[in-house]
């Protein structure tokens, strides 16, 4: 299993996924720095959570044109499987690989706390331990996290079952009050067509272990983990 | 030369901040102000032979990164020189 986790200036979830991805599977992921113009073939590589160049101009416009994202870009073309967490999501859709885009939140705070989601798509690389429509306790913490697309993209997502997670309640119901961020149609992660792509706002590798209360990011990563296997 | 970019959030595109100034200023008695929107202006001065030019290359600039499509329109101006 070979796992590469960009760093960018400002990333400060890097090392959390580490150890999240770790913990499942004994093994190290290297950790690349966004100068570097090479990229050493990954089975998986992470765009980690934070505030990648202060979230200057737009969260994540500046890291979706550093060096390293043409790598990333070319190695997701062969297949490699991405994985943006927060502020990774936003680098993929500001890099073009997802579309829309995430904008900020509709009540205009930055909202930190723990979150229910339904898990939509149990089939992806990313997401196939979870039984569809599960509901998983994950925590969120952003400011930038409404997403947003034209209704074409938006049908298309849905259309194709590429919604991975969307916000809810503890009872599943997805409504305008279960959305903490104004999130179109509640969506709170998407694959992309291929599958190899997922962003997610919610950070699953803040629900790996219990010292956090939460274990629900547990079956994530033993997804993708199975999967490269 | 100089060049201004503004940007603006698209119709139809959800304007948080734009929204949240409209309330605060009718709160502080403007009830006038009917529609606010808050988008960006970023100034540069670049090397070029003229606006044609120049817009050419701003423009695309524009689209690889001063704007997202997605949610936001620009403009591009031409500033007289001092």
């Amino acid at each position: 299993m070979r796992v590469s986790v960009i760093v960018f200036p400002g990333s400060n979830c890097d090392r959390d996924v580490a150890v999240s991805l770790k913990k499942f599977s004994n093994k190290s992921p290297l950790m690349i720095w966004h100068k570097e113009t090479s990229l050493p073939d990954s089975d998986l590589i992470v765009l980690p959570g934070g505030f990648s160049y202060g979230d200057y101009l737009r969260c994540g416009s500046m890291a979706a044109n550093s060096p390293i994202m043409k790598e990333v870009k070319k190695s997701a073309e062969k297949g490699s499987s991405i994985l943006g967490i927060c502020n990774g999501f936003q680098i993929l859709t500001e890099s073009g690989l997802l579309p829309g885009t995430l904008i900020r939140n509709q009540g205009l705070s930055f909202i930190c706390k723990n979150t229910s989601l339904k898990v939509e798509n149990d089939k992806s690389f990313f997401t196939h331990n979870y039984n569809k429509n599960e509901i998983v306790n994950i925590p969120i913490a952003h400011n930038e996290g409404n997403y947003f697309a034209d209704e074409n993209v938006i049908k298309d997502i849905e259309d194709k079952n590429l919604v991975a997670f969307r916000y809810c309640n503890k009872n599943g119901d997805i409504n305008e009050e279960t959305n903490p961020n104004g999130s179109l149609k509640n969506i709170a992660g998407i694959i992309n067509e291929k599958g190899n792509v997922l962003g997610m706002m919610p950070h699953p590798e803040r629900a790996t272990d219990d010292i956090t209360g939460l274990n629900d990011g547990e079956k994530f990563f033993t997804s993708i983990i199975e999967s490269i296997k | 030369m100089k060049s201004l970019v503004k940007i603006m959030p698209k119709k139809g595109v959800l304007d948080p901040q734009g929204k949240a100034i409209e309330n605060s200023l009718k709160q502080l008695g403007f009830p006038q102000i009917k529609k606010v929107k808050q988008g960006k202006i970023i100034e540069i001065e670049i090397d070029a032979d003229n606006e044609s030019d120049a817009r050419e290359i701003i423009t695309n600039a524009s689209n690889k990164l001063l704007a997202n499509l997605v949610i936001e329109d620009y403009e591009i101006t031409f500033l007289k020189e001092d």
